[in-house]
């Protein structure tokens, strides 16, 4: 057979315990084509023997905030001060299903990939990793697709600021991924986050402020509140997409919800990390 | 650069057993004993990482691997040989980096790909083809690369109709040929193969063991862990025997598989003595069968291929020799027919006499045609025409892959059993 053709440098690996820690991110980056080979299977099977496909990461968002939109507008009579209430709904349920989805793919990851931990190597932090960009692609389809809806139903015209909602689409990103490594590390050992998971993703639709305004918390409880990331996140969305009309950003809370997802990621890929080496022995 | 293509130093991997099953938890307090134990132990004995002292805690230390030294050189095919438990697979899989060493180094030279199984990460929604990808990518080929190869992956797997087809819907051959075929066309430097071949049917496995051939001759590096002495003797230069977390011999393939075989001969012995359901006027009880190779050393089990002496030793309970013998044995395969019948008046020897006392009878057979696999026995001998010791089912031994024909091949298992020697011309 011919020569390999990768041009990959010749080198010596040192195996030894802890050694791992020293190639880690040389590996990182030689095994990235696996790490997109990864989502891209996600993506395809994600709606595989589906009839309308991804129409599902459309169809979930625009349910939720019809009844949303039906719940909070005209029976809890909560007020969007002025915006339509829709695109508020919108620009909550959008991030936060990013975050829910990517929380609970990634926390079951690396137990639904136990197969490839036990009989491959690669960066572990891969697996999860792919899962939250799964449910990134997930979430851009699914604004895309939104924001047109929006406009036509609303004649809603997006400002030039919706550009803005970038940095806290990192934000989600951030949280999600550190959350992500978290819980899929934790579940590989105590497998009872399989059951903490959803939980804690189902009371976080309440305590978030996806159908409503997070001005309606009351003033000395906003920075507590925004210790749930995602409540920044929420309100960097709306004020990205609705301007100043509705609400205008609240800064202190922004802040905190950034410290947060700061610490969730560098806890979040750190428990990751110390762990990992051991995910073969014990999954 | 160096010549070496593995360098193994003292490693050793240790595995808590007991504990975690029991509560799920490993808390703080653990964590902390262990830390100190480790650190004791290192004070006391830097160079043998010896285990703490059983019982020391509420749960108990396991090496998998301890004090393991290795140098394997480029281009070298050693065969990895042991028990079940041996630590073989451990071995494996941290030169494959799956798991952590406890202690020790190792260097590797060279691209590593490991086989520890056909087919990982195939996923079953996934067509043929975008499992190819997949799969290629997993056991660390390019995505170029496997462009590259695509065509001749395709060729060799023997799918092309069904490229498009989700592989949940391929029968299981297929889908073991399309994992293979992938898996085949790896061109790593260094290649780490584990019992890979033990799956699919007989065809695939001899397709398996022409690849790996193939492969063994372009210089790569190969470390082969297989129960196959067969296909280890045939492919690898050298071989090393695991016996219980350490290397027990390295050196030729054939001298360190028949070490393997011989190392536990004391359970070779069969206890027949204490069967009770037998008949027979008791004039001679059988005792055992003990299993003996061509050195006339006791074994565990029968080489195909090579001389095998089947040896029962019998107590004789009267006070004279004993003449006028009749001695059979029957064969049965493990389905339970009767496979052959050994008889010593149908072959003619007319053994004299049986002594007074201890003693054996010896079935001797110089080239031994049996296929691997297991066998039943029943065993009779008669005095003068009236039965003396008769048991039926009376155990088993087993028959090992040899290289009876000198090729290294066998006939595929589950293709009956016996072999002998043939010629085949053409015209």
């Amino acid at each position: 057979m011919g020569a390999d053709g990768n041009g990959e440098i010749k080198y010596t690996l040192h195996i030894s315990p802890g050694k791992a820690e020293i190639n880690y991110f040389k590996d990182l980056w030689r095994y990235r084509e696996l790490f997109l080979f990864l989502a891209w299977r996600d993506v395809l099977v994600r709606y595989k023997q589906t009839v309308i496909g991804v129409l599902w990461s459309v169809l979930r968002p625009l349910i939720t905030m019809i009844i949303f939109t039906i719940v909070f507008s005209k029976l809890a009579n909560l007020s969007s001060n002025g915006a339509p209430y829709g695109i508020m709904v919108f620009a909550g349920t959008l991030p936060w299903q990013f975050f829910s989805n990517s929380l609970s793919d990634s926390g079951n990851s690396l137990i639904a990939n136990s197969h490839l931990i036990s009989k491959v190597y690669f960066p572990r932090v891969i697996i999860p990793a792919s899962s939250v960009i799964v449910s990134l692609i997930d979430f851009l389809i699914a604004f895309l697709i939104m924001l047109v809806i929006m406009v036509l139903w609303y004649s809603f015209i997006p400002p030039a600021s919706i550009v803005l909602m970038l940095p806290f689409l990192a934000l989600a990103f951030f949280s999600s991924l550190g959350l992500g490594f978290l819980v899929s590390a934790l579940t590989v050992k105590y497998r009872d986050f399989r059951y903490i998971v959803p939980f804690i993703v189902q009371f976080g639709l309440y305590i978030s402020p996806v159908g409503f305004m997070s001005s309606i918390v009351p003033e000395k409880w906003r920075l507590l509140y925004s210790l749930n990331p995602i409540v920044g996140v929420i309100d960097g969305f709306r004020w990205a997409i609705l301007g100043d009309v509705s609400q205008p950003l609240w800064w202190p809370g922004v802040a905190v919800s950034a410290v947060v997802s700061t610490l969730l990621f560098v806890i979040g890929f750190g428990y990751f990390r110390n762990t990992e080496k051991a995910f073969a022995d014990v999954i | 650069m160096s010549d070496y293509a593995i360098k193994i130093e003292n490693l050793g991997k240790k595995y808590i057993i007991g504990h975690q099953r029991q509560n799920g938890y490993k808390t703080f307090r653990d964590v902390l004993v262990e830390k100190a134990k480790s650190a004791a132990n290192l004070l006391l004995h830097p160079f043998s990482g010896v285990t703490g002292g059983p019982g020391a805690d509420d749960y108990e230390e396991f090496w998998a691997l301890n004090g393991v030294n290795l140098e394997i050189k480029a281009g070298e095919r050693v065969g990895i040989i042991g028990r079940n438990g041996a630590g073989k697979s451990t071995l494996l899989k941290i030169l494959s980096r799956i798991t952590d060493p406890t202690s020790g180094d190792i260097w590797i030279n060279g691209r590593v790909a490991s086989l520890l199984e056909v087919g990982t990460g195939f996923h079953p929604e996934l067509t043929g083809r975008e499992n190819i990808y997949l799969n290629g990518a997993i056991l660390g080929m390019g995505r170029v690369e496997i462009k590259r190869k695509f065509d001749e992956i395709v060729a060799f797997s023997e799918v092309e109709k069904f490229l498009d087809t989700p592989v949940k819907r391929y029968s299981s051959g297929m889908y073991v040929r399309l994992a293979f075929s992938v898996a085949a066309h790896l061109e790593p430097e260094i290649l780490v193969v584990d019992e890979v071949l033990a799956v699919g049917d007989a065809a695939f496995q001899k397709k398996c063991l022409g690849k790996m051939e193939e492969v063994g001759k372009e210089g790569r590096t190969i470390l082969f862990v297989s129960h196959n002495m067969a296909a280890i003797q045939n492919l690898c230069s050298r071989c090393v025997l695991l016996n219980k977390g350490v290397i027990e011999t390295v050196g030729t393939a054939e001298k360190v598989i028949n070490k393997y075989i011989e190392s536990s001969s004391i359970e070779a012995k069969i206890s027949i003595g204490d069967r009770l359901d037998r008949s027979g006027d008791g004039k001679i009880r059988f005792t055992a069968l003990t299993l003996r190779d061509e050195n006339n050393c006791s074994v565990n089990s029968l080489i195909c291929g090579k001389k095998a002496v089947l040896s029962f030793s019998y107590k004789n309970n009267t006070l004279v020799a004993l003449k006028n013998l009749n001695f059979t044995l029957g064969i049965d395969n493990l389905t339970g027919e009767r496979i052959t019948y050994v008889g010593s008046e149908i072959c003619g020897s007319s053994f004299s006499e049986l002594a007074v006392g201890v003693n054996s009878i010896d079935v001797c057979v110089e080239k031994f045609p049996f296929m691997p696999g297991r066998y039943g026995f029943t065993i009779y001998c008669s005095v003068n025409g009236v039965v003396a010791d008769w048991i039926q089912n009376a155990g088993y031994f087993d028959v090992q892959p040899g290289d009876y024909y000198g090729t290294g091949k066998l006939p595929p298992s589950g293709q009956g059993n016996f072999i002998f020697d043939y010629c085949i011309y053409a015209g």
